[in-house]
């Protein structure tokens, strides 16, 4: 850009010499002046000549197309804005807890979600519930929200967003796991090893992965991984953990290997062709001064791959069960933060407590791949390019 | 030293069996979904609307409603695409505080997850906007707007597909060669003229290929419209822009999911999968072929 810009400017400026200089002939001393020249002789280039005329539809194309980049911009801000909007008043709610929670308002949706386990705890708590106030359970206070229960549909709702966000941990870092290994491994052998015909089965093959819609990911997981998987390994729970981040890796490669290959082919050539001249081999050139020399790019790869991992609703909310357990097993089916928000928006009261809760999910999710992808691109833009310029 | 060839062998072999087994996946799963809906689908079941309670009969309003969807996705985010990257190539110089601004939100807007694009839709057009159109139009007293319908859904996945068009379309006007542009502007054309008779001319078929990408991902993604306007059945497809709609990707969800007889639709979700899968990848190789194109001139 900035050497586009250099070029029009250089351009600009040797046009206007050349008009400037035949402009100004006539009127040097001493110069005869071509026979041809009917100009005026005081016809002079000026400063004000040659300063940019206003026009009135320039300027207004130009103040237009910037007013709709700022398009962007405005629904970032306002992504953040809504978002918190709507889970605004847990906070407010959070101070004052003693507020009893509605109860008519719990009672119209619960039975089909908890079953009998939910009808037992009621009939149980129901004597109680007279006594004592509701709202230092049903509310969303700090105590309720860090709690390890997620069951926002029992009379007295439970807000823990504990075992959400140790389930979305566990399928994104088991996805990560699988992933990253593989597409770093793949991108180093394009940018490396390949044969020119290996490349183009793999780069086309990255694509159609990258193509794949998450549903059809989730899919395939639901119905046939599954299956394949439970048959293979002989866990109990068909959808589980285990299974989501597999499918979650199918997402996560195209990304990974995309950056991390980007990365590892602007290592500048020389320091290839230095290590090959020391007698290095090729293996030991990729391994000891590609990659290392490509690291904050592989690095900002995997932080990238994590971000769309952690922000992924389709395939989890198909694949790993979706109950809410608070355990260290990945065999046991898990809910993620995201698949939270995908399965029970649609059910929820607008402005309910409930419906609260999860714009805040939401808005967790969105601070946390914004910080992600912000650290991620600082990492590409800064110490991968500075590494380069500076070695 | 047979140890380091030895070490060395292994290592360019883990490489190439990464690479291999990647291929191998995209061919599992697109096999695997080709074969489980070879035998459902057919001319009729493009054709015809799901019948029996959803067990029988085909998907034709979940096309309509797919078809119309990216339609109106593309008319609204085709255009702010484009001239975003217009500003980004045309008017504003790199260090220039508003186009790192602006680049930077384009960069984020792409990271963004799905879902959290989904509640925006809800919280901002259904809540916000929609609920503001009822309350001005028929003083809050009909519900017309203010619920999800397809014109919110699509708005939301516009915003969504946005980094897509913006950073294609800015790469096709990157190829436009600087002499065409300093020789237009020798000739005493304004840099307005320029841009709308040489840059925009030249850059169509980026434009295009911004907006076949914007469509491919927009048809895929399911989680902005799972609570902006997809609905689970409809005896009718949507007359108005208020109306809800049926979408492929949320028929398959739902089908494979929610449906009361999930293993007697077995071959309706696979082949409604094919579907999907097919019209994603025609757009994306159409895409990559114009692509291809475009920097085919950047060396030249």
């Amino acid at each position: 850009m900035a050497h586009r810009n250099d070029t029009v400017a250089a351009v600009t400026e040797h046009v206007d010499t050349a008009r400037g200089t035949s402009a100004a002939t006539p009127a040097r001393p001493g110069a005869t002046p071509p026979a041809g020249d009917v100009r005026p002789p005081r016809q002079r280039l000026t400063g004000e000549m040659l300063r940019r005329r206003f026009r009135l539809d320039e300027f207004l194309a130009e103040k237009l197309i910037t007013a709709v980049a700022f398009v962007s911009l405005a629904t970032i801000v306002m992504i953040f804005v809504f978002v918190f909007r709507e889970a605004a008043p847990i906070f407010s709610t959070a101070e004052k807890a003693a507020v009893p929670v509605g109860v008519e308002e719990a009672e119209t949706y619960g039975e089909e979600f908890l079953g009998d386990a939910g009808k037992e705890l009621k009939d149980e708590q129901s004597g109680r519930e007279s006594v004592e106030t509701a709202g230092a359970m049903g509310d969303a206070t700090a105590e309720n929200l860090l709690g390890t229960q997620w069951q926002p549909v029992s009379r007295e709702p439970k807000y823990g967003l504990l075992p959400l966000a140790v389930g979305s941990l566990k399928v994104t870092l088991l996805a990560i796991l699988i992933a990253a290994p593989i597409a770093i491994l793949a991108a180093l052998f394009t940018s490396s090893f390949a044969p020119k015909w290996s490349k183009e089965i793999l780069k086309p093959a990255i694509e159609v992965l990258a193509g794949f819609p998450s549903v059809v990911i989730g899919f395939f997981a639901l119905v046939t991984l599954a299956t394949l998987m439970q048959d293979l390994f002989g866990y109990q729970y068909r959808l589980n953990a285990f299974l989501g981040g597999v499918a979650m890796s199918l997402a996560v490669i195209p990304i990974i290997f995309t950056v991390a290959e980007d990365a590892l082919t602007a290592v500048p050539k020389y320091l290839r062709e230095a290590s090959l001249a020391l007698g290095a081999t090729r293996w030991q050139t990729a391994l000891f001064v590609t990659l290392p020399a490509a690291t904050p790019g592989v690095f900002a790869a995997v932080l990238l791959g994590f971000g769309r991992a952690f922000g992924e609703t389709m395939i989890v909310l198909m694949a790993t069960g979706n109950a809410a357990l608070l355990t260290a097993n990945l065999f046991e089916p898990v809910r993620t933060m995201s698949a939270t928000i995908g399965a029970e928006m649609a059910e929820v009261v607008f402005g309910d407590t409930h419906y609260n809760v999860l714009f805040l999910l939401g808005a967790i999710l969105f601070i946390f791949t914004f910080s992600l992808n912000a650290v991620a691109e600082l990492f590409i833009r800064q110490r991968l390019l500075k590494r380069f310029r500076g070695i | 030293m047979m140890h380091s060839k030895l070490l060395g062998r292994i290592l360019v072999a883990l490489t190439a069996i990464s690479a291999l087994l990647i291929v191998a996946v995209v061919i599992l799963v697109t096999a695997t979904i080709i074969v489980g809906g070879k035998d459902t689908i057919s001319w009729a079941f493009l054709t015809a609307a799901p019948s029996e309670g959803m067990t029988e009969g085909g998907i034709f309003p979940a096309i309509v409603g797919t078809a119309l969807l990216v339609i109106i996705m593309s008319v609204a985010g085709v255009p702010i695409g484009t001239v975003t990257a217009l500003y980004l190539s045309e008017y504003a110089s790199r260090k220039s505080r508003i186009a790192r601004a602006i680049r930077f939100a384009v960069n984020t807007l792409a990271g963004v997850p799905a879902i959290v694009f989904g509640l925006f839709g809800l919280g901002f057009f259904v809540q916000f906007v929609g609920a503001g159109m009822d309350n001005v139009l028929t003083g809050g007293v009909e519900l017309r707007w203010g619920q999800p319908n397809i014109l919110w859904a699509s708005l939301t996945m516009a915003l969504l597909t946005l980094p897509v068009v913006i950073v294609s379309v800015e790469e096709a006007m990157k190829t436009v060669p600087q002499d065409f542009r300093a020789a237009s502007l020798a000739l005493g054309a304004t840099k307005w003229q320029t841009i709308w008779k040489i840059v925009i001319p030249n850059s169509l078929t980026g434009i295009l290929t911004g907006g076949i990408l914007a469509v491919s991902r927009g048809a895929g993604e399911v989680a902005p419209i799972l609570f902006t306007g997809a609905a689970y059945f409809l005896p009718q497809l949507p007359t108005a822009l208020s109306d809800q709609f049926m979408e492929l990707g949320y028929h398959i969800y739902i089908m494979s999911t929610q449906s009361t007889n999930v293993d007697a639709t077995r071959g309706i979700q696979f082949a409604t999968t094919l579907v999907l899968l097919l019209l994603t990848f025609i757009l994306n190789f159409s895409a990559i072929f114009l692509r291809s194109r475009v920097r085919a001139r950047q060396i030249t």
